[in-house]
């Protein structure tokens, strides 16, 4: 456990140094908390469709079960915040893909990798502190934005009915256990992609595949294909935890040491 | 201290991985305790491969071997404990400080002292009034002592160093020979490939030449006895061709030629043989000036057998 305190630390030691780190850390989670803040406000407040039934909104037929007695504005506010709410997941995959994407490309650029690998460290305990490393500050970002936005809700004039949704298990179920899970996996495959490349600038670029299958989900939500609830959110964890441990593993198998140290010019 | 039997590396090469390339060829050899052994060979010889196998980073394809008493492939992380190794590159964190470097790698390495242990390489090394500057910030020669530092701060039994001093301007290559001096006085076992000759000469108790196998190995001395044997000048006033006869009677001469104003004479014991030959000279009337060994440096050992070797494969 020492050792992999000890990366953990160096991780952070280096990684809070590096600029693009910090604003990611910074604007994005900035940016995200912001965006359904401003949503939220724009939409709130009477309009022409107030009183009339969610089912006269025109949203997706799929969505509406979601609206229960909802009338039709505040269903079209928690129709745009679950989109938006999606956000709050982004925050756990690009910030671990951002600090991992660069920890072993960064740690060959460096030249840094041998003495490391020549250390009594195992292969699990480097990829275990580097993917804590990068996991953490995710998701104590992504906390600490979804706090900061569920009290921000608190000085917007939304419905009771809209804001007992923002507060609902789904979306508290969903930042709590689905980003942790999500930002495991970003930090796996970006720490394999960064073994696997020779500049960090593209690691990051292919880490950041990881954030597609979110897209696609968005995509769903959208169309109205796919209805976030509190079913979706836990089958969704236990997907992603499956994913995470399988990942887990392969990331483990296939970080060869030996093709790291000679294969790479 | 490290003892290896036939080891050897096949790396496969080109986009499906078609082509063999033989890196170390069945390598032997034995490392005792509290010696200090060069390794020489040119550019892409598998110096780096062999250091790299022997501190158990990567797997050799054939053989086997114990390093500080333990088995390659079996106990690579005790090898790895009970090693410390100066990488070609110094590849130190340039964001963080000299002593947060080294209490990283002290943490890895399990010190059990670790502030006492980082502050005794700060100090030995002068670093220490560097100590909390981000290592960016360091020369070539810093950066080298302190991966010398990093590569002692567990108190390896055995040291492994990559090409010590290359790259390195010659009063920070000074220091850093100078420090090995000071390991060896230690009586660490010190196994060192490097390009300098003069280096190995003077550091090395034993040297082994190497492309991709074994060449050769002996001492600096012993392996310039070999390849060229000893020869011994004698500096004439003026020279008799009949003298050399007089000087091949003398046993334990095995070669005796006039150049310019020289008797060059080849022979296996130069402290038991100089005074027999110096006695005939004088009674045959020779008038000597002085007398001198001709050395032949290691280097010219290095590029004769390295030739040959080139020689022999075409």
């Amino acid at each position: 456990m020492k050792h992999v305190r000890t990366i953990i630390d160096k991780e952070w030691s280096e990684v809070f140094k590096n600029r693009m780190v910090i604003m990611t850390m910074s604007l994005l989670p900035l940016l995200f908390t912001a965006l359904p803040l401003v949503m939220l406000s724009m939409t709130s407040g009477n309009s022409a469709m107030a009183g009339a039934p969610a089912d006269s909104s025109g949203l997706p037929p799929g969505f509406l079960g979601a609206c229960g007695g909802m009338n039709a504005d505040d269903c079209m506010q928690v129709y745009l915040m679950n989109q938006f709410m999606l956000l709050f997941m982004m925050m756990p995959l690009m910030i671990p893909t951002t600090i991992a994407a660069y920890s072993i490309v960064g740690e060959k650029t460096n030249r840094s990798l041998e003495p490391l690998l020549a250390t009594p460290i195992s292969t699990v305990e480097l990829l275990a502190g580097k993917c804590i490393a990068a996991v953490v500050p995710g998701v104590v970002t992504t906390y600490i934005a979804f706090g900061i936005f569920l009290a921000g809700t608190f000085f917007i004039d939304i419905s009771p009915v809209v804001r007992a949704y923002l507060l609902g298990p789904t979306w508290i179920v969903g930042i709590a256990f689905l980003g942790p899970t999500l930002a495991v996996i970003a930090s796996i495959f970006a720490i394999f992609v960064s073994s696997r490349v020779s500049d960090p600038r593209v690691a990051e670029q292919l880490s950041s595949l990881v954030i597609l299958p979110l897209m696609l989900v968005f995509g769903g939500v959208l169309i109205g294909k796919l209805v976030i609830n509190l079913w979706f959110m836990i089958i969704a964890i236990l997907i992603t935890l499956v994913a995470a441990v399988i990942l887990l593993y392969f990331g483990t198998v296939v970080f060869d040491r030996e093709n790291i140290l000679t294969k790479w010019k | 201290m490290i003892k290896t039997q036939d080891i050897s590396k096949v790396f496969m090469i080109g986009k499906k991985q078609e082509t063999e390339l033989c890196a170390v060829d069945n390598l032997t050899l034995e490392v005792s305790k509290g010696e200090v052994f060069g390794f020489l060979g040119p550019n892409g010889a598998g110096k780096t491969t062999t250091v790299r196998i022997l501190t158990g980073l990567i797997k050799p394809t054939r053989g086997n071997a114990q390093v500080a008493g333990f088995t390659l492939g079996k106990e690579d992380t005790q090898i790895r404990r009970n090693v410390g190794i100066l990488t070609e590159s110094p590849g130190m964190y340039e964001r963080l400080s000299a002593e947060k470097n080294l209490t990283i790698f002290a943490n890895l390495y399990e010190v059990p002292e670790i502030p006492k242990a980082v502050n005794k390489y700060l100090s030995m090394l002068d670093l220490w009034n560097r100590r909390y500057d981000a290592v960016g910030s360091f020369s070539k020669g810093m950066r080298q002592k302190l991966a010398v530092a990093r590569a002692l701060i567990h108190e390896p039994q055995i040291l492994f160093l990559d090409e010590p001093t290359t790259g390195l301007d010659p009063e920070a290559a000074k220091m850093v020979r100078d420090f090995i001096e000071e390991l060896k006085a230690e009586g660490r076992t010190i196994f060192m490939t490097t390009h300098n000759l003069d280096e190995a000469e003077k550091i090395c108790d034993r040297v082994g030449i190497f492309k991709q196998k074994l060449l050769t190995q002996d001492t600096p001395a012993n392996l310039r006895e070999r390849m060229f044997g000893r020869k011994v000048v004698f500096h004439l006033r003026e020279v008799n061709p009949e003298w050399v006869n007089e000087v091949k009677k003398v046993g334990g001469v095995s070669e005796a030629e006039v150049v310019d104003n020289k008797l060059v004479v080849s022979l296996k014991d130069p402290e038991q043989t100089n005074p027999v030959i110096i006695e005939r000279l004088v009674d045959v009337g020779a008038q000597i000036q002085f007398v001198g060994e001709i050395r032949h440096s290691l280097e010219q050992v290095y590029l004769e057998m390295v030739s040959s070797e080139k020689g022999g494969k075409a």
